[in-house]
């Protein structure tokens, strides 16, 4: 269980507070307006901002302690979620080694990870010769490898189109579902939390509320999301 | 994202760059006790500062029309003479030397030319000599500074200009003359800066009691009047100087003068009529000032090079393998304190060499080392570490921006992924910064290459390097056999740049 204890965060005129849990093998989607904090949110889980206050447990364990590439933790951000010098098998390759020293059968894994997402046979290609959405599928297959409990995703397909996007969330459900992951993933957009997500979280007014049943969510909207969405 | 790679190699490379420049500033310091300065003392004073004011001055003013003809003017070959602009900057002095005494000397083109017309002949000894050889080379640094200056007027606001139906006058003082008020005065505080620290071209062109810098002052103290409290007085004075040029040009911050771009989609206005003929003029006449000495150093070399005498080819010897140790020193040290900010002490130890100078720092080492050590035998090391501190800055600036847009690109990935310092290094640093490291490593190599600073003051009769044999060719008045010598350090520097810059374009990660 992921366990949000408390947790403040600040910076000048900007506050954001969470007190909720979530079960392992979740999947929630963080949605609210720009700038009211989902992108702080997944930066505090994932370790690049330390909490004011409060602490965030997995299973029982403060990860306050662990750096960023040592918590049970896989993030895909907005952009630069591959190395554009390095190649493909490379670049999956840090999820199975963070110095890259890989074992022989490592290179058998790496390329079914690749043909998994549909990307097999373009292990030596680098991410510029690679669409947007084939990228997507890359960091998705690095998730893949690493295998860790949590899987935070930034908004990583926001530039995709609409059919592309609904493609990648297919597949962030059988990655999600191979590797038994809790998935965070913060969209601005309504049909991907009823696409993806059982649950939802609503950030608002500097605060992530604790995830409601999307469904009655949306059934329901309280004010702050009834503004956001326009209805 | 606290961690940093090499924090510790970064605070002994700062350490080390604290001790050799405040080090022995203290040495220096604590030797100069006694000594006051002469009359001599204070000449030399106030011709440093003259000259300095002087070169400046003439380099920016007349940088400004070539600059605008570069900046308004689309031609074939543009390209290239823009990055012909940059190759002053790396020319051994001593080279560039040899050349205006080719063209201005006593037996010159120009007074050759004055004879032939029966008019009285020039000399190039003196102020006006130490000013012109400052101006040939630092022209092309201001012309790139002021041309750069030119590029950042945005293209919408010329787009403007011409809709208004702006003429040249209205475009000069509407949109130019606000922008050379913004870039003139950095460019003349680096040139001012440079030539505070002038050596070489006083050594050959000045001398003499009304035309000496502090720098020639201290060398002649130490070397041929033994005196060591004078030169540490002087010593003292020289880095009391360079600190306040250094703290003034960092006040008034200008963009490096290698990193001007060449194109831009929108070129400015590009009046016709005799202002076309004024550009012409302007960018003919520079590439004129900037070529002609250095065809002569060619055509006068270029014969002797078939039988140059082996001590030629030993000095050569020396040279390179001091630059090759001080561009491998300079650039590693340049790189771990590029890589380690976060803290700014870090920079600000990069920075310290600026405040020194070749000199001041060969006094201090020479005090430091004379009761130990016979200064001949410390000749090379001394200077490999002179080289390379004096050069560390420059290194410094160009790898600082791309190890800035590692951190911004890749930082969080990095940190995610839980990469460690030795795999960051391999697989994402070094590789990213091939490129950057090739050109720092050719810069810090050529500027050792041709340097001819702190070799003056510790080298014996034997065991110089060829800018100093250079100099002593000359000083004998063998210019045939220095013009050979002065090429082969041309091509050697130049070698050495290219190759480096060459070496890290090839491996970039793409």
């Amino acid at each position: 269980m992921l366990r949000l204890d408390g947790v403040r965060w600040s910076e000048g005129d900007f506050n954001l507070s969470a007190d909720w849990s979530a079960d392992a093998g979740e999947r929630i989607a963080v949605i609210g307006p720009s700038g009211a904090g989902k992108s702080t949110l997944l930066a505090l889980i994932a370790g690049f901002l330390a909490p004011r206050a409060g602490r965030i447990t997995w299973q029982g364990r403060d990860l306050g302690p662990l750096a960023p590439g040592d918590r049970p933790i896989s993030i895909l951000f907005q952009d630069q979620n591959l190395f554009a010098h390095l190649t493909l098998a490379q670049n999956l390759g840090f999820g199975l080694s963070p110095n890259l020293r890989l074992r022989p059968d490592d290179n058998a894994k790496i390329d079914a990870a690749l043909a998994r997402v549909g990307l097999a046979g373009l292990g030596a290609r680098k991410p510029g010769q690679l669409s947007g959405g084939q990228q997507s599928r890359a960091a998705l297959a690095r998730a893949l490898l690493r295998a860790r409990p949590i899987l935070l995703l930034d908004e990583p397909f926001a530039a995709l189109g609409p059919a592309l996007k609904s493609e990648m969330l297919t597949l962030v459900r059988e990655v999600a579902d191979t590797t038994g992951a809790l998935t965070l993933l913060v969209t601005h957009d309504q049909a991907d939390a009823h696409q993806f997500a059982r649950r939802t979280i609503l950030v608002d007014a500097g605060h992530a509320c604790a995830p409601r049943d999307t469904e009655a969510l949306f059934a329901n909207p309280p004010p702050a999301l009834r503004n956001y969405l326009g209805t | 994202m606290a961690h940093r790679p090499f924090p510790l190699a970064a605070v002994a490379v700062a350490a080390l760059l604290g001790v050799l420049t405040l080090g022995t500033l203290g040495v220096v310091l604590a030797q100069a006790g006694g000594g006051g300065l002469t009359a001599a003392d204070w000449a030399a004073l106030r011709f440093t500062l003259w000259q300095a004011v002087l070169s400046a001055l003439v380099s920016t003013v007349l940088a400004v029309p070539v600059a605008r003809a570069l900046a308004r003017r689309r031609f074939a070959g543009r390209g290239a003479l823009i990055a012909l602009l940059g190759a002053p900057f790396l020319l051994p002095v001593i080279v560039a030397v040899l050349g205006l005494l080719a063209v201005f000397g006593r037996a010159g083109i120009v007074n050759q030319a004055l004879a032939a017309l029966g008019l009285p002949s020039v000399s190039i000894y003196g102020l006006h000599g130490v000013v012109l050889a400052h101006v040939f080379l630092n022209l092309p640094l201001a012309v790139r500074l002021i041309l750069h200056g030119w590029q950042t007027i945005p293209a919408e606001r010329l787009r403007l200009a011409s809709a208004l139906g702006f003429g040249p006058g209205a475009t000069w003082r509407h949109l130019e003359v606000p922008m050379l008020r913004a870039v003139l005065p950095g460019a003349a505080l680096a040139i001012f800066s440079i030539c505070l620290t002038s050596f070489a071209v006083a050594l050959t062109l000045g001398g003499g009691p009304r035309a000496t810098t502090v720098e020639l002052a201290i060398y002649q103290a130490l070397r041929f009047d033994f005196d060591l409290p004078r030169a540490a007085s002087l010593a003292a004075l020289q880095f009391a100087l360079c600190s306040a040029g250094v703290a003034m040009a960092g006040w008034l911050t200008v963009a490096a003068g290698f990193g001007a771009g060449l194109d831009r989609t929108a070129v400015p206005l590009a009046p016709a009529g005799w202002r076309t003929a004024l550009d012409v003029a302007a960018i003919t006449l520079a590439t004129a000032f900037v070529a002609t000495p250095l065809l002569a150093v060619v055509l006068r070399g270029a014969p002797g090079l078939i039988e140059l005498p082996g001590q030629v080819w030993a000095a050569a010897g020396r040279s390179v393998l001091v630059a090759l140790a001080s561009c491998a020193l300079a650039t590693s040290g340049a790189l771990t304190l590029a890589l380690a900010r976060g803290w700014r002490g870090f920079e600000l130890g990069a920075m310290l060499p600026l405040a020194a100078s070749s000199l001041v720092l060969g006094t201090g080492l020479f005090l430091m080392l004379a009761p130990w050590i016979s200064p001949p035998h410390a000749a090379l090391p001394v200077t490999v570490l002179v080289n390379a501190a004096l050069s560390l800055p420059f290194a410094f600036r160009i790898l600082l921006p791309e190890a800035r847009t590692i951190d911004a690109d890749y930082g969080r990935l990095i940190a995610a992924l839980g990469l460690g310092g030795a795999a960051r290094l391999r697989w994402v640093t070094l590789p990213r910064l091939m490129r950057p490291l090739g050109f720092a490593l050719g810069v810090t190599a050529a500027l050792s290459m041709g340097d001819l600073g702190v070799i003056a003051l510790f080298a014996a009769d034997t065991g110089a390097t060829l800018p100093l044999l250079v100099q002593r060719l000359m000083g004998a008045y063998r210019m045939e056999t220095a013009a050979a010598a002065a090429l082969l350090l041309v091509a050697l520097s130049f070698a050495l740049f290219l190759s480096f810059d060459h070496w890290g374009q090839r491996h970039a990660a793409t």
